[in-house]
């Protein structure tokens, strides 16, 4: 499952990075609780099952009812994760994210795993690339996809404070974590990865490394590429993408997820109403075909070679 | 706190109530001309025992921790639910009149955000059941004496969601949620066992690990005592079966599908009012 590293740095699985801060604010607030469908192991959950047994609700591979008993304890005080599969907690339960979680306002934080190719060779149905676009369109609820161990522990000390209902879209895959002096996780801002000036790749989760790896290449070919780390999708930070259009005037945008809809999606509708460039969507064009992570990544581009291509395409396009 | 019964109904409050509230649905649905009066009537005496009977709140705090919940699942019976929390108090009954209007607060389906008193968002069925479910288990876990219902229609019962709560609520022996079914025996279009039969429906409650109790769902002495009743030494969950009528208290609506969002011209109007009294 691991994913080409852009640097020497190790590669890690960020549900660790997700246990072990859950774990650490369960201690802190009894209001934290967890809400499972028999996702105990695949969300990592064994330690906090362990540590607080009471506030672990598993109610069996019923997601609809995961979502529905999520909103039940925020209603009765509690701040709920609800953590499951991402492709079940999106897809099974989406009229209850749209009207219990949405709509009710509820704060409840749904946290997806295993999120985009992550089950690789299991096809379609475990497949989660459609839920940026999903959940996007449920306007109340944050969309974070976290880049990397760091920023997944960040993104959940955020969560558990802020007051309404966030998805935290977490993956498997095992992925560097970013080297950058001074990090500090804002929600709704992006995080300036590398500086350049002849195009802006726009990545979020486990594509963030993967633009990095482009931009080095790019620079050896003197070609200067900016990248931000767009982790949240939703709100848009249309500042950063405003000055990306203005001061780079080509974008490409990258995601691990549908080629529409997404962060893709995203950025094109605001470009598009303001400051029209050039905009190259990375992304996945519908349900995958069989094969492993690698080979899809491979097939569908989403590699630093493929990047960066598309990158000199977003630059070709300017003024034309 | 106790759970003591609120009324005895000797005053023939509830009774009073629940036609006060037959009276304002009707009033609502008539003006504008939209609504769901059949199954408004059908669960009036339910909300109406609930509310004055049975039920631990305060209307001046809507937000209290050690509150009775209760949970509209059928969010469609907005004339029932308005009616019902207008008349506890949680917003002025002037507020009725503003049913389905532009930027109401009385959305045709019920809102939290809009309105106090409304503990979850509804309308799409099987959504109530699951959400009552959670507030339950917050209760357990807190070890809170709160208690939590909810009501669902009987045609509702169809959705899968609400046996994957009836299936947690058993296995969990949530001994403080009660969930109400208004057994009209009618859904939108047609009888519920033509449609796809749920009888017997107290038999699948027990299977998932209920207690059920069957009854009239008119009558108020029967209500108060179910619903009223201390959880005691009971185990479990309570699923309480609610005979009831669609339409109840109107005798052209009565027993007649059509009435489900069917709406009354002038002359149906008058004749209405005329038979609640």
């Amino acid at each position: 499952m691991a994913v080409a590293a852009a640097t020497s740095a190790p590669l890690i699985d960020c549900r660790k990075a997700w246990a072990e801060t859950i774990e650490a604010l369960a201690a802190e607030d009894e209001r934290i609780v967890v809400v499972v469908n028999d996702s105990v192991g695949s969300s990592n959950l064994g330690g906090f099952q362990e540590k607080f047994p009471q506030r672990l609700v598993n109610v069996g591979i019923a997601e609809q009812t995961m979502v529905g008993v999520g909103a039940g304890l925020a209603n009765g005080g509690r701040i709920p994760f609800v953590s499951a599969a991402s492709c079940f907690l999106t897809a099974r339960a989406m009229e209850q994210l749209k009207a219990d979680i949405a709509y009710a306002g509820f704060n409840v934080k749904l946290v997806g795993q295993s999120s985009g190719i992550a089950y690789g060779e299991l096809g379609a149905t475990h497949h989660s690339i459609e839920d940026f676009a999903w959940l996007r369109a449920l306007g109340p609820i944050t969309v974070v996809a976290p880049c990397d161990a760091w920023e997944t522990a960040e993104a959940v000390k955020w969560a558990a404070i802020h007051e309404g209902p966030v998805y935290l879209r977490l993956s498997r895959m095992k992925v560097p974590t970013l080297d950058l002096p001074n990090r500090s996780f804002t929600p709704g801002k992006a995080e300036l990865q590398r500086a350049g000036s002849d195009v802006t790749i726009i990545a979020a989760g486990t594509m963030v490394h993967l633009a990095v790896e482009a931009a080095d290449m790019l620079a050896s070919e003197d070609l200067s590429a900016r990248v931000l780390n767009m982790h949240t999708i939703s709100p848009l930070d249309i500042d950063a993408v405003a000055k990306a259009a203005s001061e780079t005037g080509a974008i490409v945008t990258v995601e691990e997820a549908l080629d529409r809809g997404g962060l893709g999606g995203a950025v094109a509708e605001y470009t598009s109403a303001t400051q029209p460039v050039p905009v190259e969507r990375m992304g996945f064009p519908g349900f995958m075909p069989t094969g492993s992570i690698a080979s899809l990544f491979e097939e569908f581009s989403l590699t630093p070679r493929g990047i960066a291509d598309a990158a000199r395409v977003a630059i070709r396009r300017k003024g034309a | 706190m106790t759970h003591a019964l609120k009324t005895d109904n000797s005053d023939g409050l509830i009774r009073q109530k629940a036609l006060w509230m037959r009276q304002q649905a009707l009033k609502m649905v008539y003006d504008k001309q939209l609504g769901h009066l059949g199954g408004d009537f059908s669960a009036i005496d339910v909300l109406a025992t609930l509310y004055f009977g049975v039920l631990r709140f305060d209307p001046e705090r809507p937000d209290w921790a050690d509150r009775d919940r209760f949970v509209m699942s059928k969010g469609h019976a907005t004339g029932a639910l308005y009616t019902a929390l207008a008349a506890a108090g949680y917003y002025p009954e002037a507020w009725l009149d503003t049913y389905m209007e532009h930027h109401s607060k009385l959305n045709g389906h019920p809102n939290r955000q809009y309105l106090p008193g409304v503990e979850t968002n509804t309308g799409p069925l099987g959504h109530g059941f699951p959400v009552a479910l959670g507030i339950a288990i917050a209760g357990q876990m807190a070890g809170a004496d709160y208690r939590t219902y909810v009501l669902t229609g009987d045609g509702e019962q169809q959705e899968g969601s609400n046996w994957e709560a009836a299936m947690t609520a058993g296995n969990r022996r949530l001994k403080n949620l009660t969930l109400i079914i208004d057994r009209n025996r009618l859904q939108q279009g047609a009888p519920t066992e033509e449609t796809n039969g749920l009888d017997p429906l107290d038999d699948k409650y027990r299977a998932f690990g209920w207690q059920v109790v069957e009854i009239e769902g008119h009558d108020y002495g029967q209500l108060l005592e179910t619903l009223g009743a201390p959880v005691g030494d009971r185990q479990k969950p309570l699923c309480v079966i609610a005979n009831t009528v669609k339409g109840k208290g109107v005798s052209f609506m009565e027993n007649q599908a059509k009435w489900h969002h069917g709406v009354p011209n002038a002359e149906q109007f008058a004749q209405a009012m005329k038979e609640l009294i």
